[in-house]
């Protein structure tokens, strides 16, 4: 990633209302052609980012950098990003055509020339022929795929999106996500994409940085992020998981293997993921482990000691939930509610038989502790 | 509460509903049946109000031709036209204005702005008249002193006239223009500008193609409003208009005090055809701006509700 040229940069970007720091210190380098996602809870400071990077606010301190050149000072309508707003922002008294037009014609680039490029920017928002329409008569993912096509006719540097399919019905959802990844690989331009729904910015992204109260926690791939979350935010942000309090008995930095006690002196194995972290030992640490990593089985299972991993504690199950693909029990364990999932695939599938009030056990690897520091 | 007394209370409530029905009627007919008069005795074919005899155009034509009658209704629309045109061009600047400044002042300028409109039109009449007059002393000396140095012969004297009634009408009307203007900015969409800056468009580019455009219908409402307050107004105007120089209102005062006369009834039935036109006009910009808004409800017309996000 670091070799080649970043679209955005942000160095030690700092932004304060008031007294209030809605963003604080963020240093983020945006590869040319990522699909590079703000996740976060609202109010966290993602919009904020985004608007300094169009231009909309200037940092309290710190600078931003679009294609390698500092922007302070460069107005909004000089940069050359383009913004897809939460609410599309059409404006109401042009049509479809004209509203992609726009920012054509602000360069001088009128009549057919407009039109041939406008046309183009419809197709591939498949909005081809909706040129005349009134946007308030278009659906909301109509009037996505305009705020769409609007801002990607003009080619720009950057395209960010503002929770851009916030307002959209489940199912438009998942199929405009789909769409948007394969618009972006088709056009190839970096798209900085603002979400709170940790599940879209998994699907979507190239690069994930997880933030909260203005501070980034983490970045990385979404594989890293779920597999090795250096934190509990991002842990218990990024998918479920499963925490238990633990203390530190040794740790070797350079490999990141730990030693912790959990519960009444159980010891286990697992490895500290954040690479910066030097916890000492005796510090108190959280182990994360992920509901699909635990094993189940019938408390009387004779198979257990083989596959249940090298972690294994008796419980008794408090709930079990179908969820179609997936089956969810709820277990009471000396180490507290435990939660486990079971895809229902061939071969695996629900524990027949198994319900409230059954004794079962659960184990699991070391490779699934995630030793938390913070 | 007892069975048989809630019996009684269901058998009321449709009673209730009817009195009220027929209280609501009344108050209607009390409110047009007057105006409904006026215009149905305007098409009256005889010669005596209060008579009906058939139905004719008799009394418009009279009024049509009335020499008088027709001088005071092109000062009307005279006044009328310089009223809104002025007040619009400035109420909308000085709204585009206080967007501008800090929220505290600008709540400041926002409650003057109410005052303005409220202030009686006698108030406005009688301070309007004292300035004027004060002004015209102060200024003609001036005149008269200048012209005569420069041996320019007689100097001109500036007095009361249909200047100064548009002057006056200016005064309140900017203010209905401001209220409209205001509630239209605050309403409206930030993302909108900023969307039009993201396309590369310069602010005076934005101002020119989105912001104006977004306030077309409180503009030409407006206009409309200006219009038909300055059109029907007859206090002010009597204060301020200049001899042998009356507005219609003004007109139709003083021929009354002669008697009421079909005539009247005539060119009071033109001016109430003038007024709804342009209510109409206003209440269906509103209908279509807000159909482009993808509200259901009309934005309010009523001035007192116009209000501040
Ligand atoms: N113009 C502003 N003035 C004052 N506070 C603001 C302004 N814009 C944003 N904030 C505050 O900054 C914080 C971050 O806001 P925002 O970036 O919109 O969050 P997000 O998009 O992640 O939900 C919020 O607490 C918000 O109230
Ligand atoms: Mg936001």
């Amino acid at each position: 990633m670091s070799e080649r040229a970043a679209d955005v940069e942000l160095v030690d970007v700092t932004k304060r209302f008031g007294r209030f720091v809605a963003v604080e210190r963020m240093n983020v380098s945006i590869a040319r052609g990522t699909f590079y996602s703000l996740l976060g809870p609202s109010g966290c400071g993602k919009t904020t980012t985004l608007r300094m990077i169009a231009g909309f606010e200037q940092p309290s301190e710190g600078e931003v950098l679009i294609a390698g050149q500092p922007v302070a000072g460069v107005p909004a309508y000089r940069r050359n990003v383009n913004t897809v707003f939460q609410h599309y922002a059409l404006f109401p008294h042009m049509d479809v055509a004209r509203n992609v037009g726009y920012g054509l014609r602000q360069h001088g680039v009128k009549g057919e020339e407009e039109r041939r490029r406008v046309d183009e920017a419809l197709a591939l928002v498949r909005l081809g022929g909706l040129g005349a329409r009134r946007t308030w008569e278009l659906s909301g993912g109509q009037q996505q795929r305009v705020a769409l096509a609007r801002a990607l006719v003009n080619h720009p540097t950057v395209l960010l999106l503002d929770e851009p399919l916030g307002a959209l019905d489940l199912k438009l959802r998942k199929e405009m996500q789909l769409e948007l990844k394969a618009l972006q690989h088709q056009v190839g331009i970096t798209f900085v994409y603002v979400t709170h729904d940790q599940e879209e910015a998994i699907t979507m992204s190239d690069v994930v940085v997880v933030m909260r109260d203005g501070r980034v926690q983490q970045q990385g791939s979404p594989q890293e992020l779920y597999e090795r979350p250096v934190n509990r935010f991002v842990a218990g942000f990024l998918g479920l998981s499963n925490f238990l309090a633990g203390r530190l008995v040794e740790h070797h930095p350079a490999t990141g293997g730990a030693a912790v006690t959990i519960g009444e002196g159980m010891a286990i194995h697992g490895r500290v993921t954040d690479p910066e972290a030097r916890p000492s030992a005796g510090a108190e640490v959280t182990v994360a482990v992920r509901p699909e990593r635990l094993w189940i089985g019938r408390a009387d299972d004779a198979a257990a000691e083989r596959t249940a991993g090298a972690t294994r504690v008796a419980g008794r199950v408090r709930q079990a939930t179908y969820l179609g693909d997936q089956n969810e029990y709820r277990i009471e364990t000396a180490l507290g509610e435990l939660v486990a999932r079971r895809q229902n695939s061939e071969g695996g599938g629900a524990l027949p038989g198994v319900g409230p009030g059954d004794p079962v056990l659960v184990g699991w690897r070391d490779e699934a502790n995630l030793v938390l520091v913070a | 509460m007892t069975a048989a007394s809630r019996a009684a209370l269901d058998r009321a409530g449709p009673w209730v509903d009817r009195v009220f029905r027929a209280h609501a009627t009344l108050i209607y007919l009390f409110l047009y049946v007057p105006i409904g008069l006026v215009v149905l005795f305007s098409f009256n074919a005889g010669g005596h109000t209060g008579e009906l005899r058939g139905v004719s155009l008799r009394w418009y034509d009279y009024a049509l031709n009335d020499r008088f009658a027709m001088g005071a209704l092109q000062n009307s629309f005279v006044v009328g036209f310089w009223t809104a045109l002025i007040a619009t061009s400035l109420g909308t600047l000085a709204a585009l204005a206080l967007q501008r400044v800090p929220p505290r002042v600008r709540a400041i300028f926002d409650a003057l702005t109410y005052i303005a409109i409220i202030i009686p039109g006698i108030v406005i009449g009688i301070a309007t008249l004292i300035f004027f007059v004060n002004l015209f002393g102060w200024v003609n000396p001036w005149l008269d002193y200048v012209w005569t140095a420069a041996g320019l012969g007689a100097p001109p004297v500036i007095g009361k006239g249909l200047h100064t009634v548009v002057a006056a009408h200016v005064l309140f009307t900017m203010a209905i223009v401001m209220v409209l203007v205001r509630t239209r900015l605050a309403g409206m969409d930030r993302s909108l500008t900023e969307a039009s800056f993201d396309l590369f468009a310069t602010p005076l580019r934005t101002f020119v193609q989105v912001t104006l455009p977004q306030l077309r219908p409180a503009i030409v409402a407006g206009a409309l409003l200006a219009f038909t307050f300055s059109f029907d107004d007859f206090v002010i105007a009597t204060f301020v208009a200049g001899p042998g120089q009356p507005t219609l209102p003004m007109y139709i005062f003083s021929s009354i005090r002669r008697g009421i006369t079909p005539e009247i009834n005539a060119i009071a039935s033109m001016v109430l055809a003038v007024t709804i036109t342009a209510l109409v006009t206003v209440g269906l910009v509103y209908r279509r701006q807000a159909r482009q808004a993808g509200e259901t409800a009309a934005e309010p017309l009523a001035l007192g509700i116009a209000e501040d996000a």
